[in-house]
């Protein structure tokens, strides 16, 4: 069977995005409906850049992405705004936890070299690889524990929640 | 055997399991906090995780602190939220007034040695000041954790911080704090634990190590955490008297790193915008004009803060003409002992604004606002562009006598010149 592919377009963003650039806290006391929070997104950043996402976009990041506040209102504009997918060289560990439990994908790799526009593909394959499909060059993904596959998998916290009740650690060898 | 961290030995208690570094484990929390802001969204969760009761009401604490008071009628629905569904469901709640929940969390005796945890706000790293470990998660871990009393945990490797030597006159906890970030950098500690050991430990009050702990997490790190001394206890006391088991570290515990500093040769620090670790000594940060000097925050929103800046201020005769200077409690118990003392009096008479205990204008959810263009120096944690709610303002962190120092003038001033 062909691994799945996320394909998109990179919106290439630099290091130490924290959650406040991404959606400000101002903005969550209003509304907490991700489509409507979207229209700020990263608005700090670049006013500009909401308005310009097209749905399918992917987030290409440098380190410590999501850093700061552990509000999970920065996951779910993400999705809000039609991205489901985050690239960065590597994420702070709220927002990489808000990001699973919501189903929105964070995958952790060498982000050198993507630039904004560029057409890449995330290949959900053992190890997940993101592709940068004019180079033709891949770049393998950091694996997730086994807990946050499962989560994931299950299409995030909740319906996780739904099925299990609580937490259930695979024992080595379960396949999630 | 192998040794291990405070870390890894409290969650090995909390999972009942043998665990080390970088072991998944699922561990029973002792306490969770939501606050208005991550609350209604764990609400929410809740109800669509099918969540009919809380795993103890008497360990789940709201505390209504980001929007204390609430700013616009949407906010004002948000807190009704929450209140709404403590009176459903029971757990504890802080109102609006009451102060930040980390502070209340601390100050109320929820958190203790040995515990573990968790709140939907990054700065749940304080608590490790009283020996707990302590992380922030989001309001879906925390939905999880009121439901089922418990989170999965990736066990963390500890980075050793060694603190040596005694802080000169003028220099405080939060300078330690902005040091280290300077030196780690806004990722250094990225998914570990700081440990913090050496002889300056036992010079620090708890208030002070609160201020340390705090800031763990602008660092990256999961949690930070201090072992439980004669200095825990005599804060506990009265606080929470229930009986508690402290964490060491054993002696051979691994360390994946370890960063010394000598208390005794560190200078004022100051971060500049728009990262919290753009830290600079004093020196290099000197004469940039302020508008705005806001004291408070989990950071430095205690007594002891505001009674350092407030010395500061009196020995220099005031803040200089149209500096703001914004005092803003953590909590009300500190709101009262320092009306009680005179100090918020002395405040109002050299005209600063007193605002109700809460979070203020730290994150630009309610409280005073900032123009655009005005320059900040603040006793916070974070410098983000547009954390104050102004995008087009700058912020400075610095220690309570550095931010009072600097209103003195206007100018970012060393508090050594005053404070000798
Ligand atoms: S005082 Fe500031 S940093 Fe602390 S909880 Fe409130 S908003 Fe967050």
């Amino acid at each position: 069977m062909n691994a799945t592919v996320i394909r998109g377009r990179a919106r290439r963003l630099g290091d130490d995005i924290d959650t406040d650039t991404i959606i400000q806290s101002r903005r969550k006391r209003e509304t907490l409906d991700s489509e409507a929070l979207s229209q700020y997104l990263l608005e700090t950043h670049d006013p500009a850049f909401a308005a310009s996402v097209e749905p399918g976009d992917i987030l290409v990041a440098g380190k410590n992405f999501g850093c700061g506040s552990a509000m999970e209102v920065a996951a779910t504009v993400v999705l809000g705004a039609g991205i489901r997918a985050v690239v960065a060289r590597s994420f702070s560990r709220t927002y990489f936890r808000n990001a699973i439990n919501n189903g929105l994908l964070p995958v952790t790799c060498d982000t050198a070299g993507i630039n904004e526009g560029d057409d890449i593909e995330i290949v959900l394959d053992d190890p997940v690889r993101v592709r940068m499909v004019s180079a033709d060059e891949n770049r393998a993904a950091a694996p997730l524990p086994p807990i946050m596959l499962a989560i994931l998998h299950a299409g995030g916290l909740v319906p996780y929640f739904r099925a299990h009740g609580d937490f259930v650690l695979p024992r080595n060898g379960d396949t999630p | 055997m192998m040794g291990k961290t405070i870390s890894e030995k409290i969650l090995s208690a909390k999972s009942g399991v043998d665990a080390h570094a970088g072991d998944l484990v699922v561990a029973a929390v002792d306490c969770v906090l939501g606050t208005d802001a991550s609350g209604p969204m764990a609400i929410d969760y809740f109800t669509r995780m099918g969540g009919e009761r809380l795993f103890d009401p008497a360990r789940v604490v709201f505390a209504l602190d980001h929007y204390a008071p609430a700013p616009t009628p949407a906010s004002a629905a948000l807190l009704d939220v929450t209140r709404d569904f403590v009176r459903r469901h029971g757990a504890v709640l802080y109102e609006v007034g009451d102060g930040i929940g980390h502070q209340l969390i601390v100050e109320r005796g929820h958190a203790r040695p040995g515990d573990l945890v968790v709140g939907a706000d990054s700065h749940a790293v304080t608590y490790g000041a009283l020996n707990a470990f302590a992380t922030g998660i989001g309001s879906s871990d925390l939905a999880a954790a009121m439901i089922s009393g418990r989170i999965w945990l990736r066990v963390p490797e500890s980075i050793n911080v060694v603190l040596l030597g005694a802080l000169m006159p003028g220099v405080y906890p939060k300078d330690i704090a902005l040091a280290l970030c300077g030196r780690l950098g806004a990722d250094g500690a990225a998914y570990k634990a700081l440990e913090f050991t050496g002889d300056g430990v036992a010079g620090l009050q708890l208030e002070d190590r609160l201020v340390v702990a705090n800031m763990a997490v602008e660092m990256g790190a999961k949690n930070g955490i201090f072992a439980a001394d004669a200095e825990t206890d005599a804060y506990l006391a009265g606080r929470n008297n229930a009986p508690f088991i402290a964490v060491t570290a054993d002696a051979g515990a691994t360390y994946a790193d370890e960063v010394a500093l000598d208390l005794s040769a560190l200078p004022p620090q100051v971060a500049r915008p728009h990262l919290v670790d753009n830290v600079v000594a004093i020196e290099a940060a000197a004469g940039e004009t302020v508008d705005m000097v806001y004291l408070g925050t989990c950071t430095g929103g205690r007594a002891r803060d505001f009674h350092q800046a407030l010395a500061v201020l009196e020995a220099g005769g005031g803040p200089a003409e149209g500096v703001r200077v914004i005092v803003t409690p953590a909590s009300s118990e500190i709101e009262r002992e320092l009306s009680d003392d005179g100090t918020l009096a002395a405040f109002a008479a050299m005209g600063a604004i007193v605002q109700m205990p809460g979070c203020g204008a730290c994150c630009g959810s309610c409280g005073v606002t900032v123009g655009d263009g005005e320059r900040v120096i603040s006793t916070a944690n974070r410098n983000f562009k547009g954390r104050m709610g102004n995008p087009a303002a700058k912020i400075w962190l610095a220690s309570p006598a550095t931010c009072a120092a600097s209103a003195l003038s206007g100018r970012i001033a060393d508090p050594r010149e005053i404070v000798t």
